[in-house]
This record gives structure tokens, sequence and C-alpha cells, in this order.
């Protein structure tokens, strides 16, 4: 059974999370209206939120050690949050500005914190085999750390994520699935893109372990996570899970959603894995006054993030040519052999 | 030279109208054709690539498929070999690597392979370009990657006019055409476009044939050869540069493969300085193939030769960053100067 204790750690990442998203929304419309305008206000470029899929990283993340290893789709916010991400750099990768961890070269869908060993790709299904390969390097290294891929519904149809279940099956290593399962790939339904439902079927054709989490609840996903994480730090194999979450802010901002109708937007907000765990920690006797302070302490450290990310500098122009070698272009040359010293004939 | 007259006509259209109107006039003509990709049914496109396009035709011919771009890219190269004639969408081109089997080592030799026994009437669209911070993965243009393989006709257009008849034509051809539709000249609501991309397009189909170059300006001085989105800032850049006295002649390209060098050479040989303007990436690419084919034939002619093009990095996220690799109207700006020096 999940501790109180967990439970007020779920709850508050899961609040930071939710927070956070309605605040970069704001940040992000800022000199977008009236009319939008995706390369103006403070924040560039796509932005693809989270808000709605907070129990999927809570959930899981709450079982993983800064050694284990996350790779997360487009949609990364929550997860790194879940995860540990430094909230003040990554917020300031968000903005472009250069006291990022990517120094304003990557963005929202491209966060790097290795302290934490998290990733993530904006190509759907792309952090499968990165996650594969986490795993692997556990292997060899003898450690019990494990590996986590989250992806989206829409991303189980690609080979980069069934290439990967096959490998590490047939590898046996510590990596675990996670498909966040919100209905919609962007304007597509679940039913137009796979004829499974229970897309965790997935894993059948893997001899691997395959649980679907069907509702929007955090306590489930963490019962599920538990399993399937305990598995892999076991040595005992992989795992898929598929969870439950919606999507409550458009595939990315600026997505008129016309596609959906709004009876499924008014259905999936009716599901909030917020209400649900705060039910369940007033089941556990936490008091409202609690509850009160764990979302006071998430707010500030959002506003805490936003305000410090606002004031660092951008970058200079110049800088986008740095970083695209850790070596200097010409390699390791220090140790090339001279031709006249080993005897050869040029 | 192959400068286009453009019919005088009342209407002007974005570019994604024009491209739309030439595909839903060829899906009526010809039962044969149809449209896949992610989110071009109810969606319309992302960047309204099929607009409109669900409510004439249905599902069955405007096709929502899984994001499975190997399944159903090489799909459309089996149902092209079949008898029909599929228009596929990549998203974002950015997304290639993806299913690159499917594209060049199907789509674009199967032809070769099987001594031309064998067609793939196909069209391969795809969203190209940065300018709106989407940072490395979703900002490429990638002209040079696809124009470097053999065996497919590679297509960008510049302006509404053109994307209609280079899409008819795209459409028509027998073999697989990759037509690249540069995200900032769509028209689409939040991505504002330049001026210049939207234009007079008459409502008759025509087509703009493969291989012809379109003197968008006539200069004296210089010869600046581009496509896509630079051909609005070559062109504004010229504008400005009356003003130190020198006279550019600007050269669209429309299509990479074939490549009219005929008229480069032509108007090189007149100018004697070549400035070549592209928003791929500068080495191994498009603004070196473009130099090299004037200096095997004309090297006599070239008195100055210019390179503008993104620098050999991945595309930064962050707005001064990107603008300092994505070319700007001053960098072609201060390229002619030089060239003129």
């Amino acid at each position: 059974m999940v501790s109180g204790n967990e439970l007020q750690e779920m709850y508050e990442t899961m609040v930071t999370a939710r927070h956070y998203e309605e605040r970069l929304q704001e940040e992000y419309l800022v000199g977008k209206q009236p009319a939008f305008d995706i390369s103006a206000g403070p924040i560039p470029g796509e932005l693809h939120l989270a808000a709605g899929h907070e129990a999927s990283g809570a959930g899981v993340c709450q079982h993983l050690r800064d050694d284990d290893t996350v790779t997360a789709p487009h949609r990364p916010h929550h997860i790194a949050i879940a995860k540990g991400v430094d909230l003040k750099r990554m917020t300031a990768e968000i903005f472009g500005r250069e006291s990022g961890p990517s120094k304003g070269k990557g963005g929202h869908m491209h966060l790097f914190d290795p302290d934490v060993n998290f990733a993530c790709s904006g190509i759907i299904a792309e952090g499968c085999p990165p996650a594969v390969g986490a795993g692997l390097a556990a292997k060899k290294q003898n450690t019990d750390s494990v590996a986590v891929a989250f992806l989206g519904e829409g991303a189980i149809d690609q080979g980069a994520f069934l290439e990967s279940l096959n490998l590490a099956a047939v590898q046996n290593l510590p990596v675990v699935f996670v498909v966040e399962d919100n209905d919609w790939a962007i304007s597509m339904p679940k039913d137009r893109i796979t004829d499974v439902e229970n897309g965790a079927r997935r894993a059948d054709g893997f001899d691997m372990p395959g649980t679907r989490v069907d509702a929007d609840d955090a306590v489930a996903v963490y019962e599920a996570a538990r399993e399937a994480i305990g598995r892999a730090r076991d040595r005992n194999g992989p795992s898929l899970l598929e969870v439950q979450v919606h999507r409550r802010m458009g595939h990315f901002m600026g997505d008129p959603e016309a596609y959906r109708p709004a009876e499924d937007q008014e259905a999936a907000e009716q599901r909030d894995s917020i209400e649900r765990l705060e039910s369940e920690l007033r089941a556990h006797g936490v008091d409202d006054e609690t509850i009160e302070e764990l979302r006071d302490r998430a707010r500030e450290r959002v506003e805490e993030a936003i305000e410090w990310a606002t004031e660092q500098p951008e970058p200079e122009p110049d800088d986008a040519y740095e970083d695209v070698f850790v070596n200097p272009p010409s390699g390791v040359t220090d140790s090339e052999p001279s031709l006249a010293e080993t005897g050869g004939d040029d | 030279m192959a400068q286009q007259e453009p019919q005088q006509t009342e209407r002007s259209l974005t570019m994604s109208r024009a491209m739309v109107e030439a595909i839903a006039h060829e899906m009526r003509e010809d039962d044969d054709v149809f449209y896949m990709g992610e989110d071009v049914a109810d969606y319309g496109g992302i960047f309204d690539s099929t607009e409109g396009l669900l409510e004439e035709f249905g599902y069955d011919r405007i096709m929502d498929v899984p994001i499975s771009e190997t399944a159903y890219l090489g799909a459309a190269v089996g149902a092209a070999q079949a008898g029909m004639r599929p228009i596929a969408e990549l998203m974002f081109v950015d997304f290639f690597g993806v299913a690159m089997d499917q594209i060049y080592n199907q789509m674009a030799k199967n032809t070769y392979m099987s001594g031309a026994s064998v067609s793939v009437p196909m069209v391969l669209t795809t969203a190209v370009g940065g300018t709106y911070n989407d940072a490395a993965q979703h900002s490429q243009t990638l002209y040079g990657t696809f124009a470097h393989l053999p065996g497919m006709k590679v297509v960008v257009p510049s302006t509404a006019y053109d994307a209609k008849g280079l899409m008819h034509n795209a459409i028509r051809d027998d073999d697989p055409v990759v037509y690249m539709f540069h995200k900032r000249l769509m028209g689409i609501g939040w991505m504002p476009a330049p001026e210049g991309p939207k234009t007079g397009v008459p409502e008759d189909e025509y087509t703009i044939p493969f291989g012809s170059a379109d003197v968008k300006r006539e200069g004296s001085d210089v010869t600046v050869v581009t496509l896509g989105l630079h051909v609005h800032r070559a062109l504004e850049a010229a504008e400005s540069l009356t003003a130190d006295g020198i006279d550019a002649e600007v050269i669209d390209l429309r299509t990479l493969v074939p490549l009219d060098t005929e008229t480069v050479r032509e108007s090189v040989s007149k100018t004697g300085r070549l400035v070549v303007v592209d928003e791929d990436y500068q080495s191994y690419g498009v603004t070196g193939e473009i130099v090299a084919s004037v200096a095997e034939d004309g090297l006599g002619d070239l008195e100055a030769v210019e390179r503008v093009a993104l620098p050999d990095v991945p595309i930064p996220y962050a707005r001064p960053m990107e603008d300092e690799v994505i070319p700007g109207v001053e960098d072609i700006e201060t390229a002619v100067r030089n060239a003129n020096e």
C-alpha cells in the first residue's frame, strides 16, 4: 500500500506540474493575442502542455532514483518535474535563456538534465531506443538502476517503439515503457490509429507483462509502476504500462481543436486525477490545512522558477556556433603516431 | 530563359489554398489520386495543406493514418506501383529519418532498379523551414538531402501561383516527386506569411514544368539564386540594394531536381557575380552545387561568388541564436555588397 507520505509527495508533484502548465500557458500567450502568432511573445516556438497528464509522471517517477534514466516525448514537463529536473533551469530553457540546461539551444521539447538522467525528444517514440540503451548500460555495468521510456498512445504504432519492446525483451533489460493515453494523437482519436483499444496488449507479442491503468488515477499508476519498476530492478526484464490520462490544453498552444467535440473535453476534465488524489488524501486523514500548504508550496516554487528564469539573460547570437562537438572538430589527435617514428614509409 | 508570365487574375490566394486547389482538381479528374497523412482529414493538415478536402472527398480519399511513416509512406510506394497516384504527407521534413528506407531505398530507386519496368507515380508532400523557434528537430529545410539522392524530383514553391502549377505537374508526373512547402509561406493564421507568397492564381488548371527557374527580378550587376522563403528575402534585399546603386537579378529555382542551370548560367554570363542563398545547411548542399555547376561551364564569367546558407550547426531554439543562423535580409545584402566590391 502507498503510504500517506508518498501520497502527499505525489500530490505536491502533480499540483506543481498543473500549476506550472497553467502559468506557462499564461506566459506563452503574452504578445500572441488577440491574433495568435507563434513567433511572438516571451516563450519561443511550439509549446505542448501536459495538464491532465500528471498522474502518469507522478505515479511512475515516485519509484525512481536519480540514477534511473527517463526519456520523455514532446510533452515532457510533468515528467521532468516528477523526475526532479531543476525547475528554475528548465524554465530558463523554455524561455530560451542562457541559464537553461541546454543554454537555450534545446527548448521545451529538448530538455536534458544528466544530473537526474532525464532527456526528451520531439520525435515521437524516439525516446524508446535510448531508454533501452540505458537499460543495456545498467546490465553491462551491473547496477540495479532502471530506465523508463514515456510515450503517447499516438506513438505506439511506431517502429522505434515496437523494435524497442523486442530488443528490451530479448536482452532481458531493465526497461519500463509507459504509454500515456490521452485519447488524441493531435486530431486523430485512438480508434482511427489502432484496432487495439488496450495499448498494453502490444506487450503480448513480446512475451512481456502489459498492464493498462484505465482511469486517471495516480494511486493506481503508482501500484502498477511499483510492480513494473520492481521487476526491472530485480533483473526480471521489461514491462509495458498504458496509463489513461487526458489532454486539457490542446495538442499545442494555438491548436484550435475544431476536431474535438466539446463533450469530449468536458468528460475528460471530469476525470481530474488531482481531485481524485485529493479525495484520497482526505480519506487518509490529511486535513485541509495540510493540503493548502502543499498547494501553496507548489505555487511558490513555480512562481520562483518563472521569476528566476525571466531574469536570466538571453544567449548571444554567436553562442549558436558552440557545442556542436565535445572534442574539437579535428578529433582527439594528440596520440596520433608519427609515421617517421613508427617506421612507416609515406 | 524560362520566365513565367503569370496570367492576370483578380483573385489572389495564399500558398496553401493554391496547393489545395490543384489537389482538389486532380482528385476530381482522377479517382486514383488520394491523400494520406497525419491530421490531414478533420484537422486539414497542421499547415493547412489539405484544408477543406475532407468535406468534398471524404475519409476514403483524405486518409488520416497512424503515426507510422515507414508503413504509410511505403504503402504509398506500393499503391503507386499498383496503379494508384497517391499523395503522402510527411508532417515535418525533419521526420524523414523515421522512414528514410521507404523514401530512399524504395520510392526513389524502384524505377531504376526495375529498369523502368516499374514506376512510382506518387507525391511526397512535406513541410520545411524555421523562423519560429521550433529548434533542431522541427525547423530544417533539408533541400540538399533530398536533391542529393537520385530518383526523386524535388519541388520547392515560393508563391501561390507556383504552388498550384507545380502541384498539378507533380501529381501528373509518373515519377516520385518530393513537394517541399515552407511553413512560413503557407499563409497559416498562426504563422503570418511575409508579403509575396500570396499572389494571383488563375482558377483554371495549369502546369509549371519542372526545371524552369523563374527570374523574379531582372538586374544587371549580380545574380542572386535562391528558393523557398528566401526568394522573398532576396527580393527585399534587392530592393534595398538599389539605394547602393546595385541592381540585383533574383532567380527562384522552383525545382532542385531537375535543376535549371541554364537560366542561372545565362544570368551569370550577364552579371559576372553569383550569390547563392539557401536556408539549408551550407556544406555539401544547394549553394555548393549551384556554384559548381556555374563554374564547370562558365568559370571565366565568374568575377565573384558568395554563399549565404545555414552554418553547419543544428538549428538552435532561442531567438537570438536562430536569427543568427537562418539567413536574413541583411545577410543577403552584405553578401551582395561583398560580391560587388
